[in-house]
């Protein structure tokens, strides 16, 4: 008895050691690459050398689970205006099923920051743009809102805003009349921090996202690339997309 | 005779123009018939530039800076528009926008129009309450 309650006792311990040290090995590393890879002065322009990249596991992103596209919401200021058909969409969960095997698959998807970013080849005033490290974005101040860019691209990342905005986050400017998409939460970047979405799904446990620097061989984003199989959606566009998911 | 006459009236236009323009400014800025722009600084010390420079060209430095920030990722704070909200925000309101409001009282005065804050947020992000 009392050693069955002693076995017990240990493995307990054993599995929240194991779990601690999993904990370890998930954020020390995200967290000093990130300090490696951004430790840039902020008159500094962003550098090529750095090419920045989503991991998406989908085996251990949950059914259901929105935590990335509330976070999003909340950092970027996107609110439901109750339009879900017009309304803006930065993120969204897919939910995906093999009917052959019936297997499902949930994942979010959001701007894929491609190396050769459809959006950019289209748009006719250069406000779609790709940064040099990787980030597409849309130059708001150049955007007509023609919404080509929505029309070329194959994720339907893209969206436009159709309302007059309000009590934006003074880092996220937004409005009316502009395209938009994931910025992978550029202005946290820029200050050496994870995109919203990635840092939820940590918090909360899931630990389904993982952010870096692809082009660094000591950072956990290309380390676990290197190591497992992951693949692009729609990868036979040959875009070369950053965002990246595990076990589809 | 003729010319003589046409002499004498364009003296007269000559002198009456010269007494507007000596009363001109005394006009412009003596009365309180004249609106003027309300500046309200409600915190005082020093800005980035000087007051001359900024007046003259805060537009071209928020040009400047947005094109570093957006495109090259540049973060620096002196001539960010966040930066300006930040400082000059009103201590009423909140905001730089309103009738008194450090960027729309003088933009109203000159009669140009502020397409900054379609976008941007005119308050500060604690005043918004975005970060509780």
């Amino acid at each position: 008895m009392s050693a069955d309650a002693n076995e017990g006792l240990s493995r307990r311990g054993f599995l929240a050691i194991s779990a601690a040290a999993l904990g370890g090995v998930m954020l020390a590393p995200g967290i000093r690459l990130i300090e490696i890879a951004g430790a840039r002065p902020p008159e500094q322009a962003v550098s090529r050398q750095v090419r920045w990249g989503l991991l998406i596991d989908t085996n251990r992103c949950a059914p259901g689970c929105d935590d990335c596209v509330k976070a999003c919401a909340t950092e970027n200021g996107i609110k439901d205006t109750g339009n879900p058909r017009t309304d803006a969409q930065w993120i969204r969960k897919v939910e995906l099923k093999d009917r052959r095997t019936g297997r499902t698959h949930s994942v979010p998807v959001m701007c894929q920051h491609c190396e050769h970013p459809p959006c950019v080849d289209v748009c006719p005033t250069g406000a779609s743009f790709k940064r040099a490290d990787g980030i597409v974005l849309v130059d708001r101040h150049i955007c007509i809102g023609c919404r080509y860019c929505m029309i070329a691209c194959p994720y339907k990342a893209r969206s436009i805003v159709f309302q007059d905005i309000t009590d934006q986050n003074p880092d996220v400017p937004r409005g009316k009349g502009c395209a938009e998409g994931c910025t992978l939460c550029v202005h946290r970047i820029d200050h050496d921090r994870q995109p919203a979405c990635v840092e939820a799904c940590t918090k909360a446990g899931h630990n389904a996202m993982i952010f870096g620097d692809l082009n660094d061989p000591q950072s956990e984003i290309a380390q676990r690339v290197a190591k497992y199989a992951s693949t692009q959606i729609r990868a036979d566009l040959r875009l070369n997309p950053g965002v990246r998911y595990q076990g589809l | 005779m003729k010319s003589n006459r046409i002499g004498a009236l364009a003296g007269r236009i000559a002198s009456a123009i010269c007494l507007l323009a000596l009363l001109l400014p005394a006009l412009a800025f003596s009365s309180d018939r004249v609106p003027r722009p309300v500046i309200n600084i409600d915190k005082p010390g020093r800005c980035v530039e000087d007051t001359a420079t900024m007046r003259r060209e805060h537009p071209d430095m928020l040009r400047h800076q947005r094109d570093l920030t957006v495109h090259e990722g540049v973060r620096t704070r002196a001539h960010s528009l966040k930066a300006c909200v930040e400082c000059h925000a009103s201590a009423k309101t909140g905001s730089v926008l309103g009738k008194q409001g450090f960027c729309q009282s003088c933009h109203d005065y000159a009669s140009v129009r502020i397409d900054c804050f379609g976008c941007h947020a005119s308050k500060p992000k604690l005043a918004a309450g975005a970060k509780p």
